[in-house]
């Protein structure tokens, strides 16, 4: 295939859209910005893409917890769309608020296939939100295209609800058994996540869910250190050419 | 029913963690058709780490067993509450209902309840921890022990809605036959907050025989109508109209003698400066007249860039009025042009000592730690909800700020240069055109905003003055608008703020030569608001729009799609009048030209007389501990604990941060921003504010404002020709009267100021792109005044070529060399210094303001550009808070490297005491370092330039400071850094 189209969600409170749909951008694929409202009423949108993006944010001001009302709007209407659009093989991807939108919506990990949220993610232990630089790595053992030749890397967080937890603890050994998790913080944990868990696939390894944000990493100037270090490591921009490569 | 929200298991509850509390979401609703128990637990509750229960029991199953004592919060009737808007969207859209709305009859609440276990459970310490819950301006808690539990008692079913009478109908009010005393009472009695002279004019008005026949004709009473009345006063007031920057002031400088007759400060030193400036600034493209200045960023984009006030209502609603005042001036960047999307925010926060004692604080007045967090809690949330980063500003702690905080809120804004075929900044309103309110609805929140900010706090201020401003509403509309704005589908828009629809469509009919707004078709929060009411609420998240018929049907279409209320409530037309109907009657009209031009000039003195303080020479001081004092200083440490929690990189623009260095905790000089991918042309965001200086001379504490800002744009990296600067002036009150018996000092303190800020504008080549003031900066409290320092704040946005060479505070590496940039010369007035050396003796004063000397700082600062641009550098730190001695730590502390200098060689400096050395605040100098194989070509770029190198970085992370080859300041790296992070210990 030539043409790798990702959808990316934007309005009600979404507001990193642009800046994931210029990374898709530079990793190659043809971008469309579209409205939940759109989607909701066309679900056939879907069958263009070969990417949805579920970008951060803060989707209805995360008012009854982060990501749960746009989860539920979506698992409302498309639940039966986005089963057929990831059993076409199409790759989803959701960042921060996006990745809770995807847990509280249960298509993530979805061990039970039929999207009962087992996992979430709740108020960072230190009670705040913070937006800083922390070293993620990813898991050698998680076999998902988006994760393909990532190790250590640096990414910003900027989150207030980014505590991973789950049901009970055959969802953690599940997780683990699996080899689901695909992010874990490395250095600190900053936030009080199970397991220093800052990521999560699905079985298929086609659903990627994290909480920091590769697309916020795209060129070297927006490291913090850029002044300071010759060699700034694998780019966020890595994960983005990983989906658009899967497709090529 | 009653919903409340329990985690399953003690520890998740991060809100309630810092107070050794469990708490619980609740909600309450009312005629919500369909709702089950089962239902409201799949919209409310989080399977996996919560349960809901509708039966009351959520004290009982929540995980804290022992508790007893329950404070539950909830918003007061009519206050936004937010969540409450979202909680009916997820109950309609589980209910299925159509456009996910649930009718208007259903009520839904939240709460949060707090379960504590205390020894006290007297009834003083329960009603503290209450006060320490909530503010009772904005919410109520009820507060329950577990013996009142336990004998029956509960938190209310629903707590009550907003009952108004039926409306009100307009009110005729006799003023023609009336002087003198009785206009002023009336206008006290109205809030209007207009002055004798101005309700006599309003009076003469009606009194005039063409308005008496007019009214005639149009079938309304002779008598002004009270709709009339508070327009007038809200386009009126000191808020919208500048008059005291309008003004006629007799200025007299006692040290000359002279008198001499200033018409307007606005026009002589602000508009006239940047006319003058003009052309040689090509890049000049909007400026003064909308709501932001526009200026040309490249060949295919222009910038804006807009910083207001919201102190009064941050000073009664500390939350309420900082988110308020972010979203209000991101609304200025959507309303700038044909519409420009906000791409940052920019926020100066001023408050009192957050150590200030609670016993030396006049009793009314909310202590600076509540209000600093209240503040910093609205900044996040504004900022952070909205995607908009904040990617610069300040704090500065002053005791003179503890009678009103200062929120200075900045945004800016970017635009394509051109919007189908036509350029972006232009906007179009003609006759014929609809006015289509859009956004949230109207009620009571907010009303007066516009004229109480006009006067000072006193403890009768309106508490309908406060509302509370709700990001995600108005994050839908951004989205929309710039949607709609590149489809064409409106002509011009505006936002409303201060006086609402009287003030915007007020502004935008002088485009067309009137307007008719027909009040009865605003779609109220609640029904029971008078006319009037409408016409000046301030209710949020609302823009007013010129829409084309022929655009209209797609215009409305799109908003319904994207969930955005938009409603025609009137025309624009040609009749030369404000015409305001109801239930298509004409119930009141004015004519724009009294409307606008209408408004009596003041005429003011001011009085120039020298400050007489006796300074002093600097005392002898231990200057290791000295240092450590001055970084300990709120203004001067570390900020990161405060500004780690606002976003300051969503858009994925920030090059340079609020932090560089090491472990990303050093201090940088503002914000440098890369704006669109492919092109590594960027913008800087600085500021500038030195009120202390004022103490001694206004005209230097403008300059040196301007200097800071210019400084820190150039030490940055940016482009000396290319920058543009905003005036903000926050004043005590400066009209002579009885209770202010300084007025003509204060205003004199004004006109220096401003003939700072014009020469130091004229100077630099900064024109002065958009502006604001905020006069009455004094809180009345028991007969006790509190009035601000004089307080001019510069903002700057400014262009740099190249996003590679930006430049950040901190030492890279051991062995580069430590060099010192600009004279040093003994100026310690006002300085960080003298303030905390006030602090044990407040009688103390240092000699010496500092002083700009503008020749030999802008061909430095030329040539720090150009190295900049050859990359001969590898750290610059302007000097400004805390003179060499702060710069050399926050230096060190980023690179997590130590220093050893030597303070032999300053230039410009001889033979003073090393203090002076140290701690001077002489403004135009910098603190750089040089890698030694650039040393050459670094001495060759400054030659016959002040600087000279002083020292060395060193890897063992210490701060040496020598003298005539004694050490006199060795200071380890951990002395240094506990010093510096004072205020992220504060509780």
């Amino acid at each position: 295939m030539s043409t790798v189209t990702a959808g990316i969600l934007t309005g009600f409170g979404i507001n990193a859209d642009q800046e994931l749909g210029q990374a898709f951008e530079l990793a190659g694929a043809r971008v469309v910005w579209l409205p939940v409202s759109t989607l909701l009423e066309e679900p056939s949108r879907l069958d263009q893409l070969q990417i949805l993006g579920f970008p951060g944010g803060f989707s209805f001001g995360d008012h009854l917890g982060s990501g749960r009302v746009l989860a539920q709007w979506v698992k409302n209407a498309l639940q039966d769309s986005l089963t057929g659009f990831t059993e076409r093989g199409g790759l989803v991807l959701g960042v921060c608020n996006g990745f809770q939108t995807l847990v509280k919506m249960g298509i993530l990990p979805n061990l039970k296939g039929d999207w009962t949220p087992e996992t979430t993610l709740i108020g960072n232990e230190g009670g705040v939100f913070q937006d800083r630089w922390i070293r993620v790595r990813a898991n050698p053992a998680n076999t998902s295209p988006w994760l393909r030749g990532l190790g250590d890397f640096d990414l910003p967080i900027r989150h207030g609800e980014g505590r991973f937890q789950v049901r009970d603890d055959q969802v953690r050994k599940t997780l683990h058994e699996k080899n689901l998790i695909a992010l874990t913080y490395h250095g600190g944990n900053p936030n009080g996540a199970l397991d220093d868990i800052a990521g999560l696939t699905d079985a298929t390894g086609h659903i990627f869910g994290l909480m920091p944000h590769p697309e916020a990493f795209t060129h070297r100037l927006q490291h913090p250190l850029w002044r300071r270090r010759a060699d700034l490591g694998t780019l966020g921009l890595k994960v983005f050419a990983n989906g658009v490569d899967h497709w090529k | 029913m009653r919903i409340e929200v329990a985690y399953l298991r003690p520890g998740l509850d991060s809100r309630g963690r810092k107070l050794g509390a469990e708490t619980l979401d609740v909600y309450l609703t009312e005629n919500v058709f369909g709702l089950t128990s089962e239902l409201a637990s799949l919209v409310f509750a989080d399977p996996v780490v919560q349960r809901a229960v509708t039966d009351g029991s959520g004290p009982l199953v929540a995980p804290k067993a022992d508790w007893n004592l329950l404070i539950e919060v909830s918003f007061k009737a009519g206050v936004t509450n937010p969540m409450a808007l979202t909680a009916r969207e997820a109950l309609a859209n589980a209910l299925r209902l159509p456009g996910n709305h649930l009718p208007e009859s259903a009520v839904v609440q939240t709460a949060t309840q707090w379960l504590f276990s205390r020894d006290d459970l007297s009834l003083g310490a329960n009603q503290a921890l209450a006060a320490s819950l909530h503010n009772p301006l904005i919410q109520q808690a009820v507060v329950l022990t577990r013996a009142d539990w336990d004998s029956g008692k509960r938190p209310p079913a629903l707590y009550p809605l907003v009952h108004l009478g039926e409306v009100s109908a307009v009110v005729t009010i006799p003023m023609t036959q009336l002087e003198g005393d009785a206009l002023v009472q009336l206008s006290k009695t109205r809030l209007l907050a207009l002055t004798q002279p101005e309700m006599e004019a309003i009076r003469n008005h009606y009194r005039d025989p063409a308005t008496q026949a007019a009214r005639r004709e149009l079938q309304l009473p002779s008598e002004p109508v009270d709709l009339e009345l508070e327009m007038l006063a809200q386009t009126w007031s000191e808020h919208c109209k500048h008059k005291i920057f309008a003004a006629n002031i007799a200025y007299t400088d006692t040290t000359t003698g002279k008198t001499e007759a200033i018409s307007s400060l606005y026009s002589t030193y602000i508009k006239q400066t940047t006319r003058d400036l003009e052309p040689k600034r090509t890049f000049l493209r909007s400026v003064f007249h909308d709501n932001a200045g526009v200026v040309q960023f490249d060949d295919d984009t222009l910038v804006c860039f807009k910083v207001e006030t919201h102190n009064s209502p941050s000073a009664l609603d500390p939350f309420g009025g900082a988110i308020t005042g972010i979203v209000g001036v991101n609304r200025d960047i959507l309303g700038t042009g044909k519409g420009a999307k906000p791409i940052f925010n920019t926020n100066y926060l001023c408050f009192g000592d957050p150590n200030t004692p609670a016993d030396e604080l006049p009793t009314g007045l909310l202590h600076p730690k509540t209000v600093l967090r209240g503040v910093h809690q609205g900044i996040i949330e504004g900022g952070n909800h909205s995607g908009i980063p904040t990617v610069a500003g300040g704090f500065l702690f002053d005791e003179s700020y503890k009678g009103k905080p200062l929120v200075f809120c900045g945004t800016g804004g970017i635009l394509p240069a051109s919007v189908n075929g036509e350029a972006s900044y232009l906007k179009h309103v003609d006759a014929g055109d609809l006015v289509v309110m859009l956004g949230g609805r109207v009620g009571k929140d907010g009303i007066h905003g516009a004229t109480f900010s006009s006067l000072a706090l006193d403890e009768t201020s309106p508490t309908s003055a406060v509302q509370i401003g709700d990001p995600i509403t108005q994050r839908k509309m951004t989205d929309f608008l710039l949607e709609a704005r590149d489809l064409g589908l409106y002509k011009g828009i505006t936002d409303n703020g201060a006086g609402g629809l009287s003030s915007s469509l007020g502004e935008m009919a002088e485009s067309s030569g009137g307007v008719r707004i027909d009040l009865d078709l605003c779609p109220l929060k609640y029904q029971g608001l008078a006319p009037w009411e409408i016409l000046v609420s301030e209710s949020q998240e609302r823009m007013s729009l010129a829409v084309d018929r022929s655009t209209l049907e797609a215009f409305l279409a799109l908003a319904r799609k994207r969930d955005v209320e938009g409603t025609v409530i009137g025309e624009f037309t040609a009749t030369g009048r404000v015409d305001l109907t109801w239930g298509r009657q004409l119930i009141g009209s004015l004519s724009m030209e009294f409307l606008h031009k209408g408004l009596p000039a003041m005429n003011l003195k001011a009085t120039w007389v020298p400050p007489k303080f006796t300074p002093r020479e600097v005392p002898d001081l231990p200057l290791g501990s000295t240092l450590l004092r001055l970084l300990a200083d709120p203004t001067v440490a570390s900020k990161e604990s405060l500004v780690r929690q606002y976003d300051h990189e969503v858009q994925a623009r920030s090059v340079v941060k609020p932090f560089c260095g090491e472990k990303m905790d050093g201090p940088t000089e503002g914000a440098v921003l890369k704006l669109k991918p492919g092109s590594n042309r960027g913008l800087t965001v600085t500021h500038g504010v030195n009120p202390r200086y004022g103490d001694t001379d206004p005209y230097q504490m403008a300059w040196n404002a301007v200097d800071e800002a210019y400084r820190a744009h150039i030490a940055l990296g940016g482009d000396p020709d290319n920058a543009s600067v905003l005036d903000n002036f926050c004043w005590p009150d400066p009209v002579q009267s009885a209770t202010t018996p300084d007025g003509e000092y204060k205003l004199a303190q004004l006109v220096k100021t401003c003939q700072g800020l014009r020469d130091a504008c004229l100077f630099y080549g900064l024109p002065l792109i958009s502006g604001k003031d905020s006069m009455k900066n004094d809180a009345n409290m028991n007969g006790k005044k509190v009035s601000i320092r004089p307080t001019l704040l510069i903002s700057l946005m400014g262009i740099i070529v190249d996003v590679n060479k930006a430049m950040t505070t901190d030492f890279l590496a051991a062995g580069d060399v430590i060099v010192l940039l600009g004279d040093t010369r003994a100026e310690l007035a006002g300085s960080t210094l003298e303030k905390v050396l006030r602090s044990d003796d407040s009688a103390l004063r240092l000699a010496g303001t500092p002083t700009v000397h503008p020749e030999a700082s802008l061909k430095l600062y030329r040539a720090l550009a150009s190295a900049l641009q050859s990359g001969l550098l590898a750290s610059v730190h302007d000097l400004a808070d805390g003179g060499l001695g702060v710069a050399l730590a926050e230096s060190s502390l980023g690179g997590r490297l130590g220093a050893h200098v030597t303070l032999d060689e300053l230039p410009g400096l001889r033979s003073a005491p090393p203090a002076v050395g140290l701690f001077s605040e002489s403004p135009g100098r910098f603190l750089a370092s040089v890698n030694p194989t650039q040393l050459a070509d670094f001495r060759k770029a400054f030659r016959g330039l002040p600087a000279a190198e002083i020292g060395v970085v060193t890897a063992d992370a210490s701060l040496v400071v020598d003298r005539e080859g004694q050490t006199v300041v060795r200071l380890a790296q951990q002395e240094l850094l506990h010093a510096w992070n004072t205020l992220g210990r504060l509780q």
